[in-house]
């Protein structure tokens, strides 16, 4: 068999590798050049700090990340964002290195898994970096800080209070949640259902039934429009979750009900805004998630400044935000819900 | 014969020298450019996040040059992982005993799927979407949502402990000794030369006595056994069991092995381009992420890199066969024009 076509074989062997070379430092070319956009910060030094979220295009990290962004300018601490596309257990450890190798001075993250992350944060510590968990813990023995949203029992009662305002303090009231074994849900109603005993204030309130629209909107409308149908007399709804007080905001709009049945619970302010305009719902709460982004880098800058070490009873100034205090397990709050209606609701976009 | 064989070794030859200087030129390049690049950090973290898709990549080199392809790799890291979690949460057997049976697990999933491909002839494709789904499965039915992470802190250090200044972690010894065997079975034993013949052309490869089924077979327990392996890692290295481990990395297996130069239509392929393939993939992506690409581009940049690799050769065989037939009009087609 004459294969002489292969004589011709090394020159062109030759050109693929020119070629491929070429290639390889046109994409590098390619990567500095856009990295004037890309990398708004970065680089190694004490006064950073890196963000590794959970997940990156997520609108609700995005607004937890505007709030660690304006934190760190504040504190003049250079940030910037690290993290994966997909939210899985393993994927934000090789952004950990990266961070550990950049020698940022604070690593803030949300974990995906609190253990996976454990033995790359331990390397990253060794290395000189202060870890702050946000939004979701690490197993606390990986990290310095944990800056908590909320306290789950003041979610509970400000939904209490917000519906009791909107009542007059009596009359019939049902609860409309997400799925009957949702775990924050079902601690927040726990909370709910005490107080509505034990605290005389809410004598007149009577909680007549939970309904789950498992947070589906068309489910969430669909138990709105019957518990209207079941109870003509009810004063209230609270729907501790953003899906169902949307559906069910959506369902009395429309209704006859409008501005006679009460409606509360925890809303998006982009979902709400419309109900709150047409005077559907009056108040309802959520906590401010750019908060938690913008606490995690005060926490960060008083452990890098060697102010605090993470121990119970510590204490820093969090910007405008005042004081915060460290607890148990070095759990720092960030604070109570915010309570959102026609007045402040256009200072929020998220 | 040999006249295609070495033919076919020179194109290979071909392909692995441009490979290796790409990756020279892409090293040369981040360490030039990149901030923070050129250090001992950068071979330690680099290597022990390529080391799943380097072991794995051994065995599937070997199944695609075949012309089959296992899709059910990382579903089998998964499955072993959640296995030695539940072994280690729930028995009170030692570790290293826990973690034979890991390996013998991830073996037993790879006779799973030899046994339908190559015993009941069905297609290799079909069949490892099929394990891909059932092993996670079985690997949730196993573990549920729950999570073991308290192995022996020995063992997690272990796994990614770099030898001395080098930054090189220890473990890249029994990696490395695993690639040696797999480029001597391929490209110096019989059994070698069968495997190719295979993926070239299984009717003649059954005339020529090749035990055609009996080989797919093995090749696919290998498959499994090495992924088992790979779960131990993953599970050490993470310290942490989960049904979700590894989901997804076959594809990254798949994408550094034809990267590689192994034909996705079999027959063609070598070690050393794959490991190559592998590490080229491993340090362009750590090399990018460190220049502060968005991740958006990283995936565009691999996925071009990608097709570029496949088409490629394709397309330059067809050059070649255009040069051919201007320089000697007269010959007859080549047989084996590459892939």
């Amino acid at each position: 068999m004459k294969l002489n076509i292969w004589s011709s074989g090394a020159r062109a062997g030759r050109a693929t590798a020119v070629t491929a070379a070429a290639l390889s430092i046109a994409l590098f070319a390619a990567a500095c050049g856009s990295d004037g956009g890309a990398s708004s910060g970065g680089g190694g030094g004490d006064k950073s700090i890196v963000y590794l979220p959970k997940q990156l295009n997520n609108p609700y990290t995005d607004v937890v990340l505007g709030g660690g962004k304006e934190g760190a300018k504040e504190i003049g601490f250079k940030s910037s964002v690290l993290g994966p596309l997909e939210a899985s257990a393993s994927a934000q450890v090789p952004f950990i290195e990266q961070a550990t190798q950049e020698g940022a001075g604070v690593i803030v993250i949300a974990a995906n898994d609190p253990d996976a992350v454990g033995p790359s944060l331990k390397a990253a510590r060794e290395a000189g970096a202060k870890i702050v968990a946000f939004d979701s813990d690490t197993n606390p023995d990986f990290r310095d800080l944990f800056v908590s949203q909320v306290v789950a029992k003041d979610v509970g009662l400000i939904q209490l209070k917000l519906i009791s305002e909107q009542i007059g303090g009596k009359g019939d009231i049902a609860i409309l949640s997400a799925t009957a074994t949702a775990t924050n849900q079902n601690e927040w109603i726990k909370f709910i259902e005490e107080e509505l005993k034990s605290n005389p204030e809410y004598k007149d309130i009577k909680l007549v039934t939970k309904v789950y629209g498992d947070d589906d909107a068309d489910k969430s409308f669909k138990e709105a429009q019957g518990l209207m149908q079941s109870y003509p007399d009810l004063a209230g709804i609270i729907s501790p979750t953003t899906v169902g007080i949307a559906a069910a905001a959506k369902y009395l709009s429309t209704s006859e009900y409008k501005g006679k049945v009460a409606l509360t619970g925890l809303g998006l302010p982009n979902e709400m805004r419309e109900f709150i305009k047409d005077q559907t719902v009056s108040e309802f709460a959520l906590w401010d998630p750019a908060q938690l982004g913008y606490v995690a880098a005060f926490a960060g800058q008083a452990l890098v400044d060697g102010t605090i070490t993470g121990k119970e009873g510590d204490t820093f100034k969090a910007g405008k935000l005042g004081e915060r205090t460290v607890g148990a397990d070095g759990v720092v709050i960030v604070g109570p819900p915010t309570v959102f209606n026609a007045d402040n609701i256009d200072d929020y976009d998220f | 014969m040999t006249d295609i064989r070495s033919a076919a070794t020179r194109v290979a030859r071909r392909t692995d020298t441009a490979l290796v200087l790409l990756l020279v030129a892409v090293v040369i390049v981040s360490v030039a450019t990149v901030p923070n690049f050129g250090t001992t950090l950068t071979l330690g973290f680099l290597l022990v996040q390529v080391i799943p898709i380097l072991l794995i990549a051994m065995p599937m080199a070997l199944i695609i040059i075949t012309g089959e392809i296992d899709l059910s790799v990382a579903s089998t890291v998964g499955l072993t992982s959640a296995f030695m979690g539940v072994m280690w949460r729930d028995t009170g057997l030692p570790i290293e005993l826990i973690m034979v049976l890991c390996v013998v697990v991830g073996a037993l999933c790879g006779a799973f799927n030899g046994l339908l491909i190559a015993v009941l002839g069905l297609p290799s494709l079909a069949v490892t979407i099929g394990t891909l789904a059932l092993f996670r499965g079985l690997a949730l039915v196993v573990i549920g949502d729950q999570k073991v992470s308290n192995f022996p802190v020995e063992l997690t250090t272990f796994v990614t402990k770099r030898m001395g200044e080098t930054g090189i972690p220890q473990t890249m010894i029994g990696v490395v000794a695993l690639i040696l065997v797999f480029a001597m079975v391929l490209h110096v034993t019989p059994l070698g030369r069968s495997i190719f013949a295979m993926g070239y052309s299984p009717e003649a490869a059954t005339f020529a006595g090749i035990r055609v089924a009996r080989t797919k077979f093995w090749l696919f327990v290998v498959s499994g056994a090495v992924s088992g392996l790979v779960g131990v890692f993953w599970t050490l290295r993470f310290a942490s069991a989960g049904p979700d481990n590894a989901t997804g990395i076959e594809l990254a297996v798949i994408a550094a092995v034809l990267l590689g130069g192994v034909s996705i239509f079999g027959g063609r392929g070598t070690i050393t381009g794959v490991v190559t393939g592998v590490l080229l993939i491993g340090t362009l992506t750590y090399a990018l992420r460190l220049a502060r690409v968005p991740e958006t581009t990283l995936s565009i940049v691999t996925g071009a890199l990608l097709v570029l690799s496949v088409v490629a050769p394709s397309a330059l065989a067809l050059i070649r066969e255009r040069l051919r037939r201007t320089s000697t009009p007269t010959d007859s087609p080549a047989p084996a024009a590459a892939g």
